[in-house]
């Protein structure tokens, strides 16, 4: 150890006591994708063992993440501070029932986007790095969902962000060079305010533990401009989440990639957002939360329905779920702005929903462009007497996406309705149902006119053989029906994030176990 | 670049530039230095002997592609983070051993080792986007 080679004694500032085994669990779902993707960067050009390395390498991180989950939801807050070095100075790395959970549900969504890119991504793909840039992003963004530290935070905001730039322009076409540029110039600016906001917390508070900052926030919001900073990262992660007025990057850029990687970025880029806002709202700054409420009611709502209404507008069936993805953004922000336990829990259990039902609806687009060879609603046609089989899972998810029974969407919708009702805002609750319904028409257009209508012209496309895709939808169909018809496991742990959220202080305890409170 | 000096040069400086990298990466664990400025002077020492003797000469010098190394690089620090695993502390815990080598011993950590790993992966990275810049250039 370094401490007997230095003419300090650096005990005072390290942590003593040994680290048991069992804790490596926290380090599972970073440092596995990390892994691999090291793995297959060096391997780039045996392509025939890359799915398996990816799909492999994301089972474990999932059985880490449930492993992970199981331990915070029995012992609560989970912490591994590297180098040994004691917090705040050390980086910890702090599970907390939100972190596992919303990582648990990303996990998944990346591991059936690797399954269904089984047909989507040919050897070209595979030399390109899909799989490579697939694994790093996935690391980053289990990173953001477990690090305790709010620029480590910013470190893997970059981290997934660089990898999901790969997986965009992946086959160099004009359109995705298009997108990418569009989606990197805005979504650095988004970073470059981040960083500028933290930069900010860290002058004015002097640390950027989260632990550290929930603690201190209190004694000092008075003496420091904490509106500004609350602001500045309010703007900076409503640009990540495409909340109304910054959402024009994602309708951009998001129909341009291998439809494998489409379904990842609107399953889970966008609630990485959301999830960063709750962390500094919800935990760190909620009395500027308070302040900002009425703020981010307004922009939630906009949000909302100004999304669904891009919705109802778009032709080509990926720009559709582009703006869907926006529209939900917009609901759990309203569970946000409500700032009470019941808001954010409801906006949890509907991220768990969203990043699930857009990954699958996605992938259901992918394979309707693999049956009909067009993403137009123009000629997409006749799928219900070709392919019964993607009717209904099209039938399922639309239900899902609309708030209805018996899928995944009604119950968030429920708990988020009432509290909006509790808290005081009937019109909050009004523009929740009011988006809902528009879903509802937007993707019945979609089903009455890819589904319903007879074929409108004979096809011509080579036929893609559905089965990945339809074992890849099955998987997400699971969950997606249990959520609907008993969501009592869900929701329990939706509201346990949330109660750890507002109560901060096992988070703390975990971080600072000498802190009595 | 056609100069018969820069072509009779490049060589010796690029080979310099790799010490001399090596020598930075290795002092920076207590100094100025360290693996990503070490790995910026190894890339730069590829791009001068590319500039002076074109894309498919420094292909064939690294041997190994650009991004491999990139990739072995961080293998290796992510490795030398996870390696404290078997030492009861966190993770990234620098863990220390030391060897006899000729009669002196030789301290080594997974400081170092992570640190080679950095040096490695911006090499490989940096070195890659300057020779697709170059190739683009040539094409």
């Amino acid at each position: 150890m370094a401490i007997e080679h230095s003419s300090v004694d650096l005990s005072d500032a390290m942590i003593l006591e040994p680290t048991a085994l069992a804790d490596w669990i926290i380090t599972a779902p970073v440092i596995i994708p990390l892994i691999a993707g090291a793995l297959l960067l060096m391997i780039r050009h045996e392509t025939r063992f890359h799915a398996g390395i990816a799909i492999g390498a994301l089972l474990l991180a999932l059985l880490g993440h449930i492993g992970l989950l199981a331990r915070v939801l029995e012992t609560g807050p989970l912490t591994m501070t590297m180098g040994r070095w004691l917090p705040p100075f050390g980086i910890s790395f702090t599970a907390d029932v939100l972190g596992a959970s919303m990582g648990l549900a990303a996990t998944l969504s990346a591991l059936v986007c690797a399954l269904y890119s089984l047909t989507d991504i040919g050897a070209r793909g595979r030399r390109y790095g899909f799989y490579g840039f697939l694994m790093l992003m996935m690391a980053g963004v289990n990173g953001a969902f477990i690090t305790g530290d709010i620029f480590n935070l910013y470190v893997w905001f970059e981290v997934f962000l660089i990898s999901s730039f790969g997986l965009l322009v992946l086959g160099s076409e004009r359109r995705q060079l298009d997108g990418a540029t569009k989606y990197a110039i805005l979504n650095l600016l988004g970073t470059t305010l981040f960083l500028t906001a933290t930069a900010l917390l860290y002058g004015a508070l002097g640390t950027l533990n989260m632990a550290d900052i929930a603690r201190v926030m209190p004694e000092v919001q008075d003496s420091i401009p904490a509106g500004t900073l609350a602001t500045l990262f309010f703007f900076a992660f409503a640009m990540k989440a495409a909340a109304f007025p910054v959402n024009f990057w994602l309708p951009a850029s998001y129909h341009t990639p291998r439809i494998a990687a489409a379904a990842l970025f609107g399953g889970v880029l966008t609630k990485i957002g959301v999830y960063a806002l709750l962390r500094t709202f919800g935990m760190l700054m909620p009395d500027q939360l308070t302040l900002l409420s009425t703020l981010i009611a307004w922009v939630a709502a906009a949000t909302m329905i100004i999304g669904v209404m891009g919705a109802l507008a778009q032709t080509d069936l990926r720009r559709i779920l582009g703006f869907v993805v926006i529209s939900g953004v917009g609901t759990m922000m309203a569970g946000l702005a409500l700032g009470s336990v019941e808001g954010f829990s409801g906006a949890i259990f509907y991220a768990f929903h969203s990043i699930l039902v857009m990954t699958a609806l996605y992938l259901l687009a992918g394979v309707m462009n693999g049956l009909a060879g067009t993403y137009s609603l123009r000629t997409l046609s006749g799928l219900y007497t070709s392919h019964p089989l993607v009717a209904a899972f099209a039938f399922l998810l639309f239900l899902a996406v609309s708030g209805l029974p018996p899928a995944s969407g009604l119950w968030p919708k429920v708990m988020l309705i009432r509290a909006s009702i509790d808290g005081g805002a009937p019109w909050l609750a009004f523009a929740i149902l009011l988006s809902s319904l528009l879903t509802m028409l937007a993707l019945g257009r979609v089903f009455l006119l890819a589904v319903w209508r007879p074929a409108v012209e004979p096809s011509t496309a080579m036929v893609v053989s559905p089965g990945i895709g339809y074992a890849a939808l099955l998987v997400l169909a699971v969950p997606i029906v249990w959520m609907g018809v008993y969501p009592e496991p869900f929701a329990n742990v939706a509201t346990k994030a949330a109660a750890g959220l507002t109560d901060t202080s096992a988070y703390i305890r975990s971080v600072f176990p000498e802190v009595v409170q | 670049m056609q100069t018969l000096i820069f072509r009779t040069a490049a060589p010796y400086i690029s080979s310099l530039m790799v010490l001399f990298s090596i020598f930075v990466t290795l002092r920076g664990h207590n100094e100025p230095g360290g693996g990503f400025i070490g790995g910026l002077i190894a890339a730069s020492a590829a791009a001068v002997y590319g500039i002076a003797y074109g894309v498919p000469a420094v292909r064939k010098a690294l041997y190994f592609h650009p991004m491999a190394i990139a990739g072995s690089g961080l293998m290796l620090s992510a490795l030398s983070g996870v390696f404290s695993i078997f030492h009861g502390v966190p993770l990234m815990t620098g863990v220390w051993g030391s060897f006899g080598f000729l009669g002196a011993t030789v301290d080594i950590a997974t400081v170092v080792t992570f640190d080679l790993g950095v040096y490695l992966v911006v090499l490989g990275s940096f070195t890659s986007i300057a020779l697709a810049l170059e190739e683009r250039e040539d094409g």
